[in-house]
């Protein structure tokens, strides 16, 4: 019972079912007409002849008198054929005819008795079963009944052979629409309970399960491939998630953990107030840290998640470059490298100048902070933009240490300081904003070897917007 | 000077409230977007500080009430969204600044106390002086003590600035903003190197310094 109401709710069963309902009923209705139209169309020339026999009769009986009338029934009686003839007194008594049983009411008036009505035929008597005919009843003069009429056996033969045709027929079609409709339904709810375990499953937790595919590539397929595409996306976003959060855990602890060892020690010893103020300003500096490095994964987020509307503007990047590099080129002249920008001319793009700045800045921020520290002949940043057919390149070059060919992908990531770097001040977020705002641009972060050291190359595609 | 803080947070406004009254200000407080308008329409404050998200009245929305109502002062919109566009559509609604949280107070307090200025005049004056040492805007001549000084554009510009805001407290993303237009927070020490880069130029060789730098806030000139 319970299968049968799981079945009722699965789609494809449902339509089976009133396809099959509607069918029928079109189909019943269909026989019904032929039928109705062919069995009246057989009573309608039944009553005919009994018309032409009548008006065969009548004048014999006005051309000779009644006993000639007699004779003609009687003759009439015996011949074979489905004429049913009667003539009896005006006491009902029989003179003549085939019948041998009748409802006498059927006598008393004339006119027609277009209903079949039961009857014994004369020497049918084995057979149990009444016939049936249609006639029309004369009162001759001296108060004689007369009948002339049909047996409706054909007709009413007919009828049934077409009434339990169409039984057979609708019985086979319902049969076969179940049928159909089980198979169906059962595949389709097969096909739908191995999705939604398989679901289930995941919904559990694991997220690596995927949804079956039977290789038909039927819209089951089709739809079990879209939602694998989504589950890979979502187990993608949900490992950068989980990946970001350890590492935010791992490295937030750390400043918090100074941030108190310096309260504590302040509180802990005889501090002049001097002493004080400068372990305050100490967990202020390491405080305002923190809120760079939080603002600075807030923004790398929303500009990932794409969810702030961002105002583009054309831009001419020569001139952001210039102006980027005059503000590191104090900075860079201290440290004691040297910042080059090669000769270019305007290259205008559309882009959001904030974000292009900064990630520009962080860029020559890397270059200076881990570029700078071998090499004999004197640490060198090379910056250069140009236009290329699908955009423009800015590329930041230094002859540092660079980066090992296997982790320039991972350096990409948040938070991730190489181990030589770990020591020196950083967040770890900086290459991570820069490739979030190629994304956003569709652009992209290459790094490569710069021989000795490491090129950043930032791709910009034209925006149309 | 009178402010009034508009934010919900009431333990963060009770510490602003009580920062800026030791700062040598008055501070009124009130928790919601209506309550701002109603003391922002009844009673003058030379600046507001507006947080973004209020109830009943957004801080945008009060901006534009206020605005429509003629207030002319200065406001400041405090935001914990904070991020890349937020403050164009801070600045656009009507704000004068825009900080986002979490922030440090000497950052606030030095912003308040140069809009509040820059509202009070001397955006237009053609000249500025600081003891002995006169920038004239107009032909980009810089003097101390009837010395030539040379400066180059940009360091012109955030001399400029300095001295327009002289006496006060200038942090290091106001110098950021106001002399490069950038927004974002350098990770590394940039402006510092910019600024001693200029004090070479004009204090080095002088017995009074003039440029100043205020530990845990920012640089102030001041004779």
């Amino acid at each position: 019972m319970l299968q049968v109401r799981r079945l009722l709710r699965v789609t494809a069963v449902r339509l089976s079912l009133i396809y099959t309902l509607i069918f029928g009923l079109f189909a019943v209705g269909l026989i019904y007409y032929v039928s109705e139209s062919t069995v009246g169309a057989l009573y309608r020339q039944t009553i005919d002849h009994i018309r032409d026999e009548v008006s065969e009769l009548q004048l014999i009986y006005r051309r000779g008198n009644i006993g000639r009338l007699v004779r003609a029934m009687e003759l009439r009686s015996r011949a074979p054929g489905s004429g049913v003839y009667l003539i009896t007194d005006p006491l009902g008594r029989v003179i003549a005819g085939n019948i041998q049983e009748l409802d006498v009411r059927l006598l008393q008036t004339a006119g027609w008795r277009d209903r079949p009505f039961a009857y014994r035929r004369l020497g049918s008597a084995l057979s149990d079963e009444d016939d049936f005919a249609i006639a029309q009843v004369f009162i001759l003069p001296g108060g004689m009944r007369m009948l002339v009429g049909r047996d409706t056996g054909e007709p009413a033969r007919f009828q049934s052979i077409i009434s339990s045709s169409v039984m057979v027929a609708i019985g086979a079609m319902v049969a076969f629409g179940l049928l159909a409709w089980l198979l169906i339904g059962r595949r389709a709810l097969v096909r739908i309970d191995t999705v939604s375990q398989s679901v289930s499953r995941i919904l559990d937790g694991d997220l690596k399960e995927r949804l079956p595919l039977s290789g038909t590539g039927d819209e089951f397929d089709r739809l079990s491939e879209r939602m694998n595409a989504l589950l890979q996306k979502i187990s993608l976003l949900n490992e950068g998630l989980k990946q970001v959060s350890d590492n935010i855990a791992h490295d937030l602890k750390t400043p918090l953990t100074r941030l108190q060892n310096r309260a504590e020690a302040a509180l802990r010893t005889d501090a002049t107030k001097e002493e004080m103020r400068d372990a305050m300003a100490q967990m202020l500096d390491e405080s305002n840290a923190l809120i760079r490095t939080f603002n600075a994964l807030l923004m790398i987020s929303r500009v990932e998640a794409g969810s702030v509307p961002l105002e583009f503007s054309e831009l001419d990047l020569k001139q952001v470059i210039e102006d980027v590099v005059e503000l590191y080129e104090p900075l860079a002249e201290e440290a004691g490298v040297s910042l080059q920008v090669e000769p270019q001319a305007e290259c205008h793009i559309t882009a959001n100048r904030e974000l292009i700045g900064q990630a520009v800045a962080n860029l020559i921020d890397n270059a200076l902070k881990y570029g700078s520290s071998t090499t004999s002949e004197g640490a060198m940043i090379t910056i250069s933009v140009s236009e290329i057919e699908s955009g423009a390149v800015i590329s930041v070059a230094d002859n540092g240490t660079g980066i090992p060919d296997g982790d320039r992908e991972r350096v990409k990531e948040r938070f991730v300081r190489l181990d030589k770097s770990r020591t020196r001040p950083g967040s770890g977020l900086g290459l991570s904003l820069v490739s979030a705002v190629a994304k956003l641009h569709k652009g992209e972060l290459l790094l490569e070897g710069n021989a000795p050291g490491l090129r950043a190359i930032l791709k910009l595609p034209v925006q149309r917007t | 000077m009178k402010i009034l803080i508009v934010e919900d947070d009431l333990e963060a406004a009770g510490y602003l409230v009580n920062a800026l009254n030791e700062a040598g200000h008055t501070a009124d407080h009130a928790a919601d977007g209506e309550s701002g308008e109603h003391f922002g329409t009844t009673q003058q404050y030379d600046v507001f500080i507006i947080d973004r998200m209020l109830p009943k009245l957004d801080g945008l929305d009060l901006i534009a009430r206020l605005r429509a109502h003629g207030v002319k002062s200065p406001m400041l919109i405090l935001s914990a969204l904070g991020q890349v566009d937020d403050r164009v559509t801070g600045l656009r609604a009507g704000g004068d600044d825009y900080l986002s949280k979490p922030y440090a107070f000497s950052e606030l307090l030095a912003r308040i106390e140069v809009l509040a200025r820059r509202s009070s005049g001397g955006e237009n004056e053609t000249s500025y002086q600081v003891g002995d040492l006169k920038l004239d805007r107009l032909s980009h001549n810089v003097e101390r003590d009837g010395q030539s000084i040379l400066l180059q554009p940009r360091e012109f510009r955030l001399l400029e600035y300095l001295m327009r805001n002289a006496g006060q407290v200038v942090t290091r993303t106001m110098l950021l903003e106001h002399v490069w237009d950038y927004h974002f927070d350098p990770q590394t020490n940039v402006i510092d190197v910019h600024i001693s880069r200029l004090r070479s130029k004009i204090d080095k060789e002088f017995e009074q310094p003039l440029l100043h730098t205020i530990r845990g806030a920012g640089y102030m000139m001041k004779a």
